[in-house]
């Protein structure tokens, strides 16, 4: 590649670098505090339905192995 | 000044607008925001099922949406799909590349998806008329490894590549609908929003970059890592972003603060993150590491509250199932375990 090509090539990529930089400097940011308070909202409206926090009671397990059963 | 040096100088510029914006909103921490809740309590899981088969390391798996199936890919050159419940393979389906990085299951349950060093993404029809199981498409065009795929339906499928690119396919034509360029390093790992709109990649240039699909823009680039990006998801309601890293930590970047909000991370962790996924709720975050285990944070107050220890070598690839029963994962030991 001759050096003219190199040196437009670097051009053209710091052009993109620029541009895309603008497109992330331009968004709209909310307060950490809402994220924060959201996140935690979203957690505790959900946890109740979350069988790995919660627990799974062995009857409603359907990966729990039944152990048999013997009539004595 | 030439072009070149006012590029780098307004580039400079806007990289300080970014850090400078991003301190405005820091009005508080999720550390000093989750101060007055509990922590939660600690969580033992149990091995339900260990799914026995594959001959060699297990690189990747996905569970089924809606079902207790899912795929499992291993360098023994098979992608199976296993009934969880039972443990019985649905399918083994031989492989042309035995060198498979990373597998996908279709939201609609007909195709499975895999690919690896061969630089293509392969389409299985698991519901093909006389019952055998084909390779449906062959999408190549990327011009290094496949790390990750994900369908966004059965015409469609994004994936991630060692070529620094994502790309969304269309898979009934084989074609590159849109490329995803912008990473500086090999894309590791990709994660699909809940909502189909947007997707995340985390990459070997140690950030992670929020996508628009339809708009084909890259929106937002989150830094912090201190080494490769391996595994990369979205918190259940799609606001934020969890990385796992070489650098033996996970950090949770919220989307609409634009910002890491907290780091997961243990002075007696030294090894790589290799996998990682969030329970139901969000409030768990399961992540695979270099040393044979996951653990299992607290994802508010950043606190280790598990370990799942049952893999006799690195666990590769997690997934917790979609209505959240159960957490599967995967290990260079050939097994897959189900855990809850």
């Amino acid at each position: 590649m001759s050096s003219k090509m190199q040196s437009s090539n670097n051009i053209a990529h710091a052009r993109r670098t620029v541009q895309q930089l603008r497109i992330e400097a331009s968004i709209e940011r909310i307060k950490v505090s809402k994220a924060s308070a959201d996140l935690m909202h979203y957690c505790g409206e959900h946890a109740k339905y979350d069988p790995l926090l919660m627990g799974i009671p062995a009857s409603e397990n359907p990966f729990k192995d039944k152990k048999p059963c013997t009539i004595l | 000044m030439g072009e070149m040096e006012a590029l780098r100088k307004e580039a400079d510029n806007l990289k300080d607008q970014i850090t400078e914006a991003r301190k405005v909103v820091q009005d508080t921490t999720l550390q000093e925001a989750v101060a007055g809740t509990a922590l939660v309590g600690r969580v033992q899981l149990k091995t339900r099922k260990t799914l026995r088969g594959h001959l060699a390391k297990i690189y990747a798996m996905h569970w089924g949406t809606d079902t207790k199936f899912c795929v499992s890919a291993s360098q023994d050159g098979k992608l199976i799909v296993w009934d969880t419940l039972t443990t019985n393979k649905v399918n083994a389906i031989p492989l042309k590349s035995s060198w498979v990085m990373t597998c996908a299951y279709a939201p609609s349950g007909n195709m499975v998806a895999c690919g690896g060093l061969d630089n293509m993404c392969s389409i299985y029809n698991l519901k093909g008329k006389d019952g055998n199981v084909k390779v449906m498409r062959e999408l190549a065009a990327h011009t290094g490894y496949l790390s990750c795929c994900r369908f966004l339906s059965d015409s469609e499928i994004i994936t991630s590549s060692g070529d620094c690119t994502c790309v969304l396919w269309d898979i009934e034509t084989g074609t590159e609908k849109t490329i995803f360029a912008g990473h500086l390093g090999d894309c590791m790992s990709l994660a699909v929003s809940p909502d189909f709109k947007m997707f995340i990649s985390g990459a070997c240039d140690f950030t992670a970059k929020l996508w628009d699909i339809r708009e084909a823009t890259c929106r937002q680039t989150f830094s912090g890592h201190e080494s490769d990006i391996n595994a990369i998801g979205f918190f259940p309601n799609g606001n934020a972003v969890i990385t796992g890293s070489d650098d033996a930590t996970c950090k949770l970047y919220d989307l609409r603060a634009d910002q890491e909000l907290v780091t997961y991370q243990d002075s007696g962790i030294m090894c790589g993150v290799t996998s990682l996924a969030p329970s139901l709720s969000g409030r768990l975050l399961l992540a695979g590491y270099d040393d044979f285990n996951v653990n299992i944070w607290d994802m508010l107050k950043a606190e280790r509250v598990g370990v799942l220890a049952g893999h006799d070598n690195r666990v590769s690839c997690i997934g917790v199932s979609s209505d959240g029963m159960a957490c599967c994962t995967g290990s260079w030991d050939s097994f897959l375990k189900i855990w809850n």
